[in-house]
């Protein structure tokens, strides 16, 4: 590469026509321009778009429920009972009258506070526990027979048990939901911490001196959050079901609450005639479940690294 | 009529974005039957997609492809996928670099070869099996007949690789495809298997497309190779002449950047040579040379005109409007 | 940084920077419910060696052979077996984490792979302030910005790009980044684990370039880990090569490159590809595989693979010998009579 200097003036004279230019290559195929900011997410993950919208009517009717032309759901109206759907009681009413539109509306907020204290305190919980035993070496073993113990129940199982033990309210529902979801929180944190702490970014920071909290609070924590929020939607959905599973059964939210479950139960007698009292409020359940499904499923299609790698 | 000729090859990939990755661009080459020829290139320089794209083993979306693709005169690329089934495994056949994954780890070695000689050449199950055990002596594995009846994951990785090269051959293939087909072993491992293609080569006389990184590889295999960089050909020549009269400012730049074993010997070793900068994103169509934003040489020629493959010496091809001056300044 | 640093090389009478002592890491393989061991792979199984100030040692090997193990069993990132490790004339391996901290300051590493070495959700200013601020070399803002502009310039990138993310850089700027990590605590010592083996040839020979300059401008010593022996041959002074958690020859480079001592450095220098076509050179191509390190075998350990092997490898394990000014090799053929000893051709004169 010595020459480099040599044929400077021949390389100066050179022009266009001296050379041979390369064939242009055809267009394969055009770039797309895709929208940018929040309606370009939304149009390539419509499952979160979706799933979120529907999410949205629904904690629109949980917060709104008074104003949406409903009654006291709770108020009996022995003259009215088993009313079919009709312009006077949309959903019709039940075997003591009560409105179902109205019990339904409200039992919205039953659900998404059950669904959602649960993902929030069992994720919490959960990771508290995951990032000790990924961590603690002899804890490790301790920590993960016991969740193994709790795996081997069926959280509505172990639910029941521990709604047994307790006083029957919206609260201790969420508790017992709550203590039988940890286990498969703390098992995904923990095997995430696992993989994460073998990551060269990890020894390089204990290498630059960092203490061992520092690093959980840095280097692992941030990046067991986006598998946190995917799971946590799932636990959402679920515990929405066990919840409503609980009451119908009787041994969830007491009767007196409006929930879906409640009102499936006391229309189970009924089923044969008068399907809608059931019919209702399993459609909003089903809706809701799917909303946080989708939601979950679109989430983690975002956020899944190898899905950002393709191409 | 060459075994394969591959004619203005494009590759291209819809990005996640929308735009378009131009993986490979134009790329035109042969291969005759019997010869190895060597596809070498940095990562991102389409070496391994151009493979993918001779077995039409591109998902289509996001790929898409375009040009030709001729072997022994049927196009590729206008087959179904029917009619390429019959191909790959058969008459072309691919090592990949990594012989940890590219084994199925439920099924013994023995079937593992025995699958394509049942499915392309109609083999009863004890021929496939006879045959096996005749293929893993012809690629050096001992005490075959019991290996036959093992599973991956008792073999070590040089084993696994002789494997995968049984496999490739099972079927008599015109065309074997090595894709970085050592990289993933030690030295000495790499070594075995490198003397292994060797000998495999004069006997078995298939033609031998080998991607790879490594020039010492290239050096030690290949009868002819061909330079890729950003999606195209920059340089092709046989073995000798690249290596010891490089016309591309990239090739000449790649073979100063590989320090020599047994430098030390000579005195002082010195600095290497650097190719300064980085790879053009293949997102945007490049006007001009692809070399041009990192090339010691460049004039504003360069970058307006792109230059056409031109013969700069007897069977030696270079894209470039200064190397044939270079050459005989030099 | 400061002139000390600079003509610290100068000072070869010094007692070693880094000396490592019988140094052992065997991990124990457990298996059953209750965990319990059945095993050991004996990674590292007794390594010793010292790295002068401003100098580099190279270790060698194939995979397994223990050298990445020994680069983090000096890291501390997982406690050693057994074996000292003296690091200017302090020992540290008996330290606790906390009292080792402030002395990681000294010791800067930079791994293989630049994409999975730096965490992806924090910027290259906070990646590269985390060792200024837990070491307290940066006062305040204004220091550790000049910190940060300083370290930029030592890696050669430019200095508004420590407000950038990781994923918006290449291969080989991700591991300049690391380097600047690597040197953010002004270290005495660097260990390099592969830290050039996962890029591409171009971009390989800015990175060693750069750790040369860097080197000679700030004196540092250096532990390059490296399979690949072109390189290790360009960079190094000294280097170690390793078998099955031994080191079987350790040698100035030019007695090791030249004139191996040992069969294993023999067969693994003709192994190597070289990119000449034609260059006809004899090569040993080594039978086999590399025994499992759980169960090394008797003797010496390389006997299985080895074209000389005679009786007595098969029982007893040489040991380190000198077999000339600075150059030591584990092999019994340098007790035999010169005559029958095929590794005792010397080192050809310089060109």
């Amino acid at each position: 590469m010595s020459s480099t200097t040599a044929p400077l003036a021949g390389r100066a004279a050179l022009t266009a026509k001296d050379v041979a230019a390369a064939a242009p290559l055809p267009d394969v195929m055009q770039p797309k321009t895709r929208r940018k900011g929040a309606i370009g997410y939304m149009l390539r993950h419509p499952t979160i778009a979706i799933g979120g919208f529907l999410l949205l009517i629904i904690f629109a009717i949980a917060i709104f429920a008074p104003f949406l032309w409903t009654k006291d759901p709770t108020a009996l109206a022995p003259v009215m009972r088993t009313r079919n759907p009709s312009a006077a009681a949309w959903f019709g009413t039940d075997m003591l009258g009560r409105d179902v539109y109205s019990r339904v509306l409200y039992g919205t907020r039953v659900s998404l506070m059950v669904g959602f204290g649960v993902a929030f305190f069992a994720s919490v919980i959960g990771l508290a526990i995951g990032l000790v035993s990924g961590f603690v070496r002899w804890a490790d073993s301790i920590i993960m027979r016991i969740m193994d113990g709790l795996m081997s129940i069926p959280s509505i199982l172990l639910a029941i048990a521990l709604m047994a033990l307790t006083r029957g309210s919206v609260g201790n529902v969420i508790l017992a939901i709550t203590i039988a979801e940890i286990p498969r929180v703390s098992r995904l944190v923990r095997g995430v911490v696992l993989s994460l702490r073998e990551q060269p970014y990890v020894d390089a920071a204990i290498a630059s001196g960092t203490s061992t909290p520092v690093i959980i609070w840095r280097h692992i924590l941030p990046n067991t959050l986006a598998p946190m929020t995917v799971q946590a939607t799932y636990i959402c959905a679920a515990a929405m079901l066990i919840e409503a599973g609980l009451s119908f059964i009787g041994a969830g939210t007491p009767p007196i609450i409006p929930s879906w479950g409640n009102i499936m139960a006391e229309g189970r007698a009924l089923w044969q005639v008068k399907p809608y009292i059931v019919f209702f409020p399993a459609i909003f359940l089903s809706i809701t479940v799917l909303a946080v499904n989708l939601l979950g499923d679109g989430l983690r299609d975002s956020l899944d690294p190898r899905a950002a790698k393709r191409v | 009529m060459a075994l394969l000729e591959v004619e203005n090859l494009q590759t291209h990939f819809r990005t996640p974005d929308g735009g378009v990755n131009r993986a490979v661009d134009g790329l035109s080459f042969s291969v005759e039957a019997g010869e190895t020829v060597a596809i070498v290139g940095e990562s991102g320089c389409g070496k391994s997609v151009t493979s993918m794209s001779i077995l039409r083993l591109i998902p289509e979306p996001p790929g898409q492809l375009a040009g030709s693709i001729r072997f022994q005169g049927k196009d590729l690329l206008k087959l179904t996928e029917r009619e390429m089934r019959a191909i790959r495994g058969n008459e072309i056949s691919m090592i990949f670099q990594e012989p940890m994954t590219s084994l199925n780890p439920v099924l013994s070695i023995g079937q593992q070869i025995g699958e394509a000689l049942r499915l392309h050449q109609g083999l009863s199950k004890q021929q496939a099996e006879a045959k096996a055990v005749e293929m893993l002596t012809l690629v050096g594995i001992p005490a075959p007949d019991k290996r036959v009846k093992e599973y991956p994951h008792q073999l070590s990785g040089g084993m696994r690789q002789r494997v995968m090269i049984a496999i490739a051959l099972a079927c008599n293939p015109k065309l074997l495809i090595a894709d970085e087909p050592t990289t993933a072993l030690d030295v000495t491992i790499q070594a075995q298997i490198l003397d292994l293609m060797r000998d495999l080569k004069h006997r078995v006389g298939a033609a031998i497309v080998l991607i790879t990184h490594d020039l010492g590889v290239v050096a030690e295999v290949a009868e002819r190779v061909i330079v890729m960089y950003a999606g195209r050909k920059v340089e092709e020549a046989n073995v000798a002449d690249l290596f010891r009269n490089p016309r591309h400012p990239y090739t000449q730049g790649l073979l100063g950047a590989v320090p020599k074993l047994g430098s030390s010997l000579e005195g002082e070793t010195e600095r290497l040579a650097e190719i300064p900068g980085l790879v053009p994103s293949l997102k945007q169509k490049i006007q001009g040379c692809v070399f041009a934003s990192r090339c010691p040489k460049v004039t504003e020629l360069c970058r307006e005109v792109a230059p056409a493959l031109e013969e700069k010496a007897p069977r030696h091809v270079a894209a470039c409007h200064y190397a044939e001056r270079e050459a005989i300044a030099a | 940084m400061s002139t000390s640093m600079t003509d610290r090389s100068a000072h070869r009478g010094l007692p070693p920077l880094l000396e490592v002592n019988d140094l052992k890491k065997h991990f124990p393989i457990k298996a059953g419910f209750f965990g319990n061991t059945t095993g050991h792979v004996y990674a590292v199984d007794g390594v010793s060696f010292h790295i002068e100030k401003g100098e580099t040692l190279s270790l060698v090997g194939e995979s397994g052979c223990g050298k990445s193990t020994v680069g983090k069993a000096l890291l501390r990132l997982f406690p050693p077996t057994a074996g000292q490790v003296v690091l200017d004339g302090k020992r540290i391996d008996d330290l606790s984490q906390g009292q080792l901290r402030p002395i990681r300051r000294r010791v800067g590493v930079v791994f293989q792979d630049p994409f999975s070495s730096l965490n992806p959700r924090m910027r290259v200013k906070d990646l590269l302030a985390e060792p200024i601020r837990n070491y307290g070399l940066a006062k305040n803002g204004a220091e550790l910005d000049e910190r940060l502009a300083k370290l930029m310039d030592l890696v050669r990138l430019p200095r508004d790009a420590v407000t950038r993310w990781p994923h918006e850089f290449s291969g080989g700027q991700r591991q300049r980044i690391c380097i600047a990590r690597a040197l953010a605590g002004e270290p005495d010592l660097i260990i390099c684990d592969e830290a050039v083996s996962a890029l591409d040839v171009s971009v390989k020979a800015q990175i060693v370039n750069l750790l040369q300059d860097l080197q000679t401008q700030l004196g540092l010593a250096m532990l390059f880990i490296s399979h690949d022996l072109a390189i290790v041959e360009h960079m190094t002074h000294r280097v170690a090569v390793m078998y099955l958690g031994k080191i079987v020859e350790i040698a100035p480079r030019r007695s090791l490159f030249g004139a191996p001592k040992h069969p294993y450095t023999e067969a693994l220098l003709s192994a190597v590809p070289v990119p000449e076509p034609g260059a006809s050179r004899q090569r040993i191509v080594l039978k086999g595989d590399v025994p499992s390190p759980i169960n090394p075998p008797k003797g010496c350990r390389f006997h299985t693979r080895c074209p000389y092997a005679f009786d007595r490898c098969r029982t007893d394990e040489p040991e380190l010998k000198q077999t000339q000014p600075g150059q030591w090799a584990a092999c019994h053929l340098h007790d035999l009579p010169e005559a029958s000893n095929p590794l005792a051709r010397s080192l050809p004169a310089a060109a």
